[in-house]
């Protein structure tokens, strides 16, 4: 689509006052972008790169913009050739780049960091986090003092909204995941205790794994992607439009209006999401039982109990209601640190959800340690 | 009920060529009609913006002058009616076509919106790198020109827009809207949020880009200094469409009454005084 002039340069070596250039076409940087010109006009002026006694004439050029004039300008060397034709028009263009002078921009400082620093750096940021986390910490458990000294006017609304949220609307989801990680785990285990002929063990393995381990940890790793990257991304969305500080102005504390809500509402909802993925995990592995081993369910509920004793329910509780707490704390303290810009916000969004899973897989592993001893017969 | 069921906004049709010598109208729009559900913000609205003027759109809030910028800049349609830049219908043109028109445009957002993972620097840039063909060195000293003629200084180059005033993330604006020499520049609430002093050098700056690279500009604004002192000529929306069209002088003998109010309440007749603007409507009720 032409809608200008191709620029072009000519070198003329044989003119009678020495060898000149004449510039035609539109020297406007659309008219340079288009097709191979640029190409074209790089070339020439490289070549013409020497030769310091040229005389120029840009009489025929069109018209002209400021990075035209600019290409000009850096093939002079920065300054006005000793001959120059030019009509008045793009004068304006010229003396401005005359006047303005030389710009020099000053080199980005980079920091060189050896694999020692990095450690260093890497050490130092995670105890600056642990310390932010320790305070988080400290303040949720003041305002959580505060709301049981006055319940009624702590803030039940945000609560009741993020059960909903958090919990209710993750209803769906646990439930798929945890009947198909039921399904498959029953059909596995399935194969293998036939081979044994231990048929009758499927209830035992599927009822250990799924309420003791497997339930809590399905959910909250949910959870932590679900709740954990919206309470993150909420937070800091909420520092880029200065609510955190409109907030904060008006005497309403960041830890009792948004932090703790949100850790109280997880510990309700997470245990509860638990007793529902452990519900749909053993649904899925009955039906799985019936098809594979011909298990009737009648049977794998009257063994569950036998199976299963009641501790590694409480247990499975238990971990449901710290695993949400931890989720809640973390996002909150990854949220409430995000700087007001959009790579922050993307980065410690990602670095909250990974966060999560990994320490509730830690949480995970210290309560094995913990209760090693409880819940088996 | 209002009858939508006309489509022909009876305009003539483009060519698919960009047509930048002036011989038509910068922006044309046409029996322009945008409705919210059934809320109607415009209706049969129509405006022609010449070569090198500054046009200026007010109006009282919710009188959808940010929705007809909005228009104009291809980021929403209007339910009928035809909005053409440069001669050519934006809802209608090529990508190709777009994408050129994109490029003889800018825009400067009320807050700016610089990318704010990106350096000063590196958001001047990037219309430029876009473009995939100009030399590295070349977009480096176009990018300090730039800044240097909206006023910024090259030690600001390296500096993070989250580090920056107000009034620098304007300027900053200002140069990215430039980047491309564009012939049409548009500007939302161009002083907004900026103090009286840098308000004014930003007028003095957007006059003097005018003059020197004679752009077309369209602003949609509510501080009447800026109005004035900028505006070659002025469109009043209200009631659903543009009321009057003019220059300050012009406006000033209009007798509708929105029109009197904006201009002759207090802070218009102070606007004008401070301006020096004569005022020969009556004085003082």
């Amino acid at each position: 689509m032409p809608i200008a002039q191709e620029p072009t340069l000519t070198f003329n070596s044989g003119a009678a006052a020495g060898p000149s250039v004449t510039a035609v076409g539109t020297w406007q940087v659309h008219a340079l972008a288009q097709g191979e010109a640029m190409k074209a006009i790089s070339a020439k002026l490289k070549s013409l790169k020497g030769k310091s006694d040229l005389a120029w004439d840009l009489s025929e050029v069109d018209s002209m913009d400021h990075i035209g004039a600019q290409l000009f300008w850096n093939a002079w060397g920065k300054k006005r050739p000793k001959s120059l034709t030019l009509s008045p028009r793009l004068e304006e263009f010229f003396r401005r780049l005359e006047q303005v002078g030389p710009l020099a921009m000053q080199p980005q400082r980079k920091q060189r960091l050896n694999s020692v620093m990095m450690l260093g750096f890497g050490v130092m940021t995670f105890f600056e986090h642990l310390q932010g986390f320790i305070t988080l910490l400290g303040q949720v458990t003041l305002d959580g003092v505060r709301f049981l000294r006055k319940p009624m006017r702590g803030p039940w609304r945000e609560i009741s909204a993020n059960i909903f949220h958090a919990g209710f609307q993750a209803l769906g989801i646990t439930a798929l995941v945890g009947f198909l990680i039921g399904v498959v785990l029953s059909y596995l285990s399935a194969q293998q205790l036939r081979a044994f002929g231990g048929d009758v063990f499927l209830v035992n393995l599927l009822g250990m794994s799924v309420i003791r381990e497997l339930g809590p940890l399905l959910a909250a790793i949910l959870v932590a992607g679900r709740s954990g990257s919206a309470i993150t991304a909420q937070l800091g969305v909420m520092r880029v439009t200065e609510e955190l500080d409109a907030m904060l102005v008006m005497g309403i504390s960041h830890g009792f209006r948004l932090v703790l809500p949100k850790v109280v509402a997880l510990a309700i909802s997470m245990p509860l999401l638990v007793i529902w993925t452990d519900t749909m995990a053993l649904i899925g592995g009955m039906a799985s039982a019936l098809v594979e081993l011909n298990l009737s369910p009648q049977y794998f509920l009257l063994k569950l109990p036998d199976a299963v004793p009641l501790a590694n329910y409480m247990i499975g509780l238990l971990k449901g209601a710290v695993f949400g707490v931890l989720i809640a704390l973390l996002s909150c303290h990854f949220g409430l640190r995000i700087k007001p810009n959009t790579e922050s916000l993307g980065r410690g969004t990602t670095t909250s959800v990974v966060t999560a899973i990994t320490v509730v897989i830690l949480a995970d592993a210290v309560f094995a340690i913990v209760f090693s001893g409880v819940g088996f017969r | 009920m209002i009858d939508t069921t006309t489509s022909d906004c009876g305009c003539p049709e483009g060519d698919g060529v960009l047509t930048l010598d002036g011989s038509v109208p910068v922006v044309e729009i046409t029996n322009l009609w945008t409705m919210f559900g059934r809320t109607v913000i415009h209706q049969n609205l129509n405006l022609k913006i010449e070569q090198g003027e500054i046009m200026s759109i007010v109006g009282g809030s919710g009188s959808g002058k940010t929705t007809l910028l909005r228009q104009m800049l291809g980021l929403e349609q209007p339910s009928r009616g035809c909005v053409r830049i440069f001669g050519e219908d934006i809802s209608q043109v090529d990508s190709d076509a777009l994408q050129q028109l994109r490029n003889h445009w800018g825009m400067l957002f009320q807050q700016g919106a610089l990318y704010s993972a990106l350096t000063v620097f590196e958001n001047i840039a990037q219309p430029m790198c876009e473009l995939k063909k100009l030399p590295p060195e070349l977009i480096r000293d176009a990018v300090l020109l730039k800044m240097n003629m909206v006023g910024l200084g090259p030690e600001h180059a390296n500096k993070m827009p989250s580090d920056l005033s107000g009034g620098m993330v304007k300027r900053v604006a200002l140069a990215r809207a430039l980047a491309l020499e564009p012939q049409l520049l548009f500007l939302d609430e161009p002083t907004a949020g900026l103090d009286p002093d840098r308000s004014e050098s930003f007028v003095a700056l957007i006059k003097s880009l005018h003059r020197e690279l004679g752009l077309t500009v369209v602003m949609v604004t509510h501080d009447l200094d800026t109005l004035f002192a900028l505006s070659t000529r002025i469109a009043v929306l209200a009631e659903k469409h543009v009321v009057a069209l003019g220059t300050t002088q012009e406006l000033l003998k209009v007798e509708h009454p929105f029109v009197k109010e904006f201009f002759l309440g207090d802070r218009g007749r102070r606007a004008l005084e401070a301006l020096g603007i004569p005022n020969d409507s009556k004085e003082q009720t």
